[in-house]
């Protein structure tokens, strides 16, 4: 606990826009044979410095068959809620959770330079502890730090519905399940909020035996992959409404709720549409009433392709598919990005009006047809993938792997791991950096961007930009 | 029924000040005022709700309940004290439990620093109850009981009163009074703050202005409990 709160928590997400650049970013690295340990990447993001785009110092876990995703800050700017008493805590660890191994560690980076483990907790004091397994998103929230998880309990993790637990902000002990009432939801991916208006969003994947070997072209094609969305009452911990996206609209994965909390609308990608094709993203909202609905506000058209060119999966299609699979809308909630993974393009939408997004910008680089190198002359493995925007707007950093053994099925073949920068323009457009591309160890692939003192996908607002 | 004396034991301590009525008034006034000050009990809402709305009502409104509860926690503890102190021949006794309480509720604080998990389950629209609880939480109510009681203690600055209805009559007079005056002090500091932030000095002020009070809230309570003690004995 401190005196002060930690200068890195900010009140509205304007202020933390005119806060001053990230000099570093953390970047999860993989092994996907599970032969190495995988680690975490402290990579240098100031362009005045010797060193830009090299990594400076990594932390290598002492297990190996963790599978790193996704991971997150042990405290941000929702400490600032004059609700919950937070306010003294500091952003200093990544809780960065394995979904295949459902192990947990938490790293201290409050020297970043010498980042280290602080604690391990073991797979079977969660299983033991919440019934879930394969933790995944992590959010500061009202009662401490919020997990979901892809899986129930037993071997397969289908014994029970996965769903979210919480951590202790503090001493990071398990302290359980999050749901009292769960209704129709039965899958799990991402989840977040708005903290003043205690409304929650939760979305799904895929049970475990759907995605932990490959994906499963049957289940795909018979729709049984996951497209709901639920809302919650935050604070009661209560699932108030389920919106059914439409069973066509396989996967639904990243919610990016607007960050400014007056704002009662927000985002979510959907990978694939099973009856054309389509990337898709809705545009989901609140009612005064309280009540919510969601509609469809962008497709992205599947590319006509050679069966050569493409993997077995999708020979038999002729096209390629975009594959939505991550999304990230900046902090002034003006630009959404979309990585379309299949395709190989990173899109820009201007969502100043979210019922009706425009095409601001777009780069492309890497893809399973058009493989388009890095303005640097290096290759580009994959697609882009895990997108992190700065807090100001202007960098937007993605890496390339989206799952390991999805990679193998889209992109056979070892691609190599990647993360880069592009610039955006005043008014939108984008740019990539030819003097950014991270170099990771060989043997690895990259996965989800953290900037220093935070960045789009991490912290939650408790007070309106104005 | 005999009137009741002057308690023999009864002697002027710590100062004039401290001992005379106006010198008490002054500190519940005082107490409202760090209360008010401090954001754990509430200005920011207030802040929160005017920018929600984007109107000044707004922040009246949220005064009013973050107000409201704070009056009811204050009369939460301090009635039960007053409807006590009727027992004249015990006050002696009841001033050191009180003050006794209130050290411990000291020491709990500094010894365990955990936030109540429960708070965070309260909804972001029910804030008068959240102020309540936060108030109860964190013994603001019980940081009044020693300055109460000196202010209801016979021979003390209240009058002497004979009948055991005039003095629970008195006693709880009293106790609104502390109560109201308190709040009124904690509503107006609290507000003006909030009214800065909302019209000039700007939402970064949030996070510049907030100190940890944990330990000096503890310290606090200890603090006046040791002063309602010594006063006691």
């Amino acid at each position: 606990m401190t005196i002060r709160p930690d200068p890195t928590f900010y009140a509205s997400p304007k202020i933390a826009m005119e806060a001053p650049a990230e000099t570093l970013a953390f970047t999860l690295m993989l092994s996907p044979d599970f032969s190495q340990p995988d680690g975490l990447a402290v990579v240098d993001v100031d362009p005045k410095s010797k060193t830009y785009g090299q990594i400076l110092h990594s932390v290598m876990m002492p297990n190996t068959g963790d599978e790193f995703h996704h991971f997150g800050w042990n405290a941000c700017s929702s400490a600032l809620s004059p609700l919950t008493g937070h306010a003294f805590l500091e952003r200093r660890y990544l809780i960065i959770p394995g979904i295949r191994s459902s192990r947990i560690y938490v790293i201290d980076v409050k020297e970043p330079l010498k980042a280290k483990i602080h604690k391990i907790i073991e797979p079977e004091e969660v299983f033991e502890k919440t019934g879930y397994s394969r933790p995944h998103t992590i959010h500061c929230g009202p009662e401490g730090i919020y997990v979901s998880t892809l899986g129930g309990g037993g071997e397969d993790g289908t014994d029970g519905p996965p769903g979210i637990f919480i951590m202790d902000c503090q001493t990071f002990e398990i302290i359980g399940r999050y749901e009292i009432e769960r209704g129709v939801q039965d899958k799990h991916y991402d989840f977040w909020w708005n903290l003043p208006r205690d409304y929650m969003v939760s979305s799904e994947w895929a049970l475990p035996p759907q995605f932990e070997n490959g994906i499963v072209p049957e289940d795909l094609l018979s729709n049984k992959y996951g497209h709901k969305i639920h809302f919650w009452d935050l604070r009661g911990r209560k699932n108030i409404q389920t919106i059914d996206l439409g069973e066509n609209h396989q996967m639904a994965l990243e919610i990016r709720p607007a960050h400014d909390p007056v704002k009662q609308y927000g985002f979510v990608g959907v990978v694939v549409d099973t009856t054309n094709l389509e990337g898709a993203i809705f545009t989901w909202w609140r009612n005064d009433d309280g009540t919510f609905e969601a509609k469809k506000t962008i497709t992205i058209a599947p590319q006509p392709a050679d069966a050569e060119d493409l993997p077995p999966l999708l020979a038999g299609f002729g096209a390629v598919p975009a594959l939505v699979t991550d999304i990230d809308l900046s902090l002034d909630d003006k630009f959404l990005y979309v990585s379309c993974w299949g395709q190989g393009e990173m899109h820009q939408y201007d969502v100043s009006d979210p019922m009706n997004p425009k095409l601001a910008g777009k780069v492309e680089i890497g893809g399973i047809v058009k493989k388009t190198k890095h303005p640097s002359g290096k290759d580009f493995g994959y697609g882009p993938q895990m997108v992190e925007i700065s807090r100001d707007g202007k960098r937007v950093f993605w890496t390339n792997s989206l799952y390991s053994t999805w990679d193998d099925q889209f992109y056979p073949g070892e691609r190599g791991a990647a993360m880069v920068v592009a610039h955006v323009q005043e008014g939108g457009g984008l740019e990539l950096d030819p003097d950014f591309y991270v170099e990771f160890p060989k043997g690895y692939r990259s996965h989800q961007i953290r900037l220093e003192g935070g960045d789009c996908s991490t912290d939650s607002f408790c007070y309106p930009s104005v | 029924m005999n009137p009741i004396k002057r308690d023999p034991l009864w002697r002027p301590n710590l100062s004039d000040f401290m001992t005379s009525a106006a010198g008490l008034w002054l500190v519940v006034v005082a107490s409202g005022i760090y209360h008010g000050i401090n954001p754990g009990m509430g200005w920011p809402l207030a802040v929160s709700a005017a920018l929600f709305e984007g109107q000044r009502t707004a922040l009246l409104r949220a005064l009013a309940a973050l107000g409201f509860g704070h009056l009811l926690a204050m009369l939460g503890i301090l009635l039960p004290f007053a409807v006590m102190f009727v027992l004249v021949e015990y006050q002696r006794e009841i001033r050191i439990g009180a003050s006794c309480l209130v050290i411990a509720a000291g020491l709990y604080l500094v010894i365990n620093r955990r936030h109540p998990r429960f708070l965070s389950r309260v909804k972001p629209s029910r804030l008068a109850l959240w102020s309540f609880l936060v108030a109860m939480a964190h013994g603001a109510g019980l940081m009044l009981v020693p300055i109460y009681l000196g202010l209801c203690v016979p021979g003390g600055p209240g009058p002497d009163y004979g009948a055991p209805v005039q003095l629970m009559s008195f006693n709880i007079g009293i106790a609104l009074g502390v109560a109201v005056l308190h709040t009124a002090a904690m509503i107006l500091s609290g507000g003006a703050v909030a009214y800065a932030v909302y019209r000039i000095l700007g939402l970064k002020f949030v996070s510049q202005s907030w100190f940890n009070l944990d330990v000096v809230w503890a310290l606090s309570l200890i603090l006046v409990g040791g002063i309602g003690l010594w006063a006691a004995l």
